[in-house]
């Protein structure tokens, strides 16, 4: 009896030291909607698999990070040929509709638990995960550090982004 | 399939070590898997546990964000009782099925 534990034992900890990916630097350079979304959704999703994140937030990017923009990100509609296949690409250009979409959007996330731009970067920052501004990209827009969520730990360069990297089983993820 | 044999008890699980019925789950057992886990449970332990088994038992779906709203524990919290990605691994010891949510 004895034996079959040990044995079940060995097999569970073989699975766990397996695992070769430890931690991600998810990069996002985008201020859409999805763009966003899909870069916290990977942060996130790793911290929740045990592994270590960090995120590092640059040029449009920033608008997740800001607080006055964070929970108002719009998705494309235009030039998004993805976008309601079934209407003109002209349609997405009308005055408005990309505010709409963006919030139909949001509503259907919403739906599915997906949290608020703001309240997913709290989620990951309680997770451990720890988020980064560019300096460059700060500078850029003219940002500093009180126009960001307080979740931000600190305004970067892009040397020390690769420092967030440093070590083994480690994955840059650019979004 | 595994077997897991806890104070004598065989308990059937799957090849990541989930309980595949729910229902021998018992504050011992938990105890036993938790330490496969390296985890030692106390009474916060136990009454994530419980929240995580009743909702499962009422067909809702679990996710982090859940049980950080469950008003048991915050998500900081939450990480730290359960080291190493909080949700399997309470999902693990709670004995119920790995969870599926990407949130």
């Amino acid at each position: 009896m004895e034996n079959t534990k040990e044995m079940t034992n060995d097999v569970l900890k073989e699975t766990k030291d397996k695992k070769s990916l430890k931690k991600v630097l998810v990069i996002c350079a985008r201020g859409t909607l999805e763009d966003v979304y899909a870069a916290l959704i990977m942060a996130n999703g790793a911290l929740a698999e045990g592994m270590e994140a960090k995120m590092f937030f640059t040029f449009f990017g920033l608008d997740a990070i800001t607080k006055e923009k964070a929970d108002h990100l719009h998705t494309s509609t235009v030039g998004n040929p993805a976008f309601m296949r079934k209407l003109p690409t002209m349609v997405g250009g009308i005055p408005g509709f990309e505010a709409l979409a963006s919030h139909m959007m949001k509503q259907e996330m919403d739906k599915l638990d997906i949290p608020p731009v703001s309240e997913f970067l709290e989620m990951i920052e309680a997770g451990g995960g720890e988020i980064y501004a560019c300096k460059l990209a700060a500078d850029m827009f003219h940002l500093k550090s009180e126009d960001l969520v307080d979740e931000v730990k600190d305004i970067i360069t892009v040397g020390q982004m690769y420092e967030l990297a440093q070590g083994e089983g480690v994955q840059i993820i650019y979004v | 399939m595994e077997r897991l044999s806890i104070n004598g008890l065989y308990v059937d699980v799957n090849d990541e070590g989930y309980f595949k019925f729910s229902d021998v789950w018992t504050k011992d057992i938990a105890k036993e898997v938790a330490k496969n886990e390296s985890i030692v449970l106390t009474d916060r332990h136990y009454e994530v546990l419980n929240f995580l088994r009743e909702k499962h038992h009422e067909g809702v779906p679990l996710s982090i964000r859940k049980v950080g709203k469950s008003g048991i524990v915050n998500i900081r919290e939450f990480y730290g009782l359960f080291p190493g990605g909080p949700l399997k691994v309470s999902s693990k010891i709670a004995g119920i099925p790995k969870p599926v949510s990407c949130v």
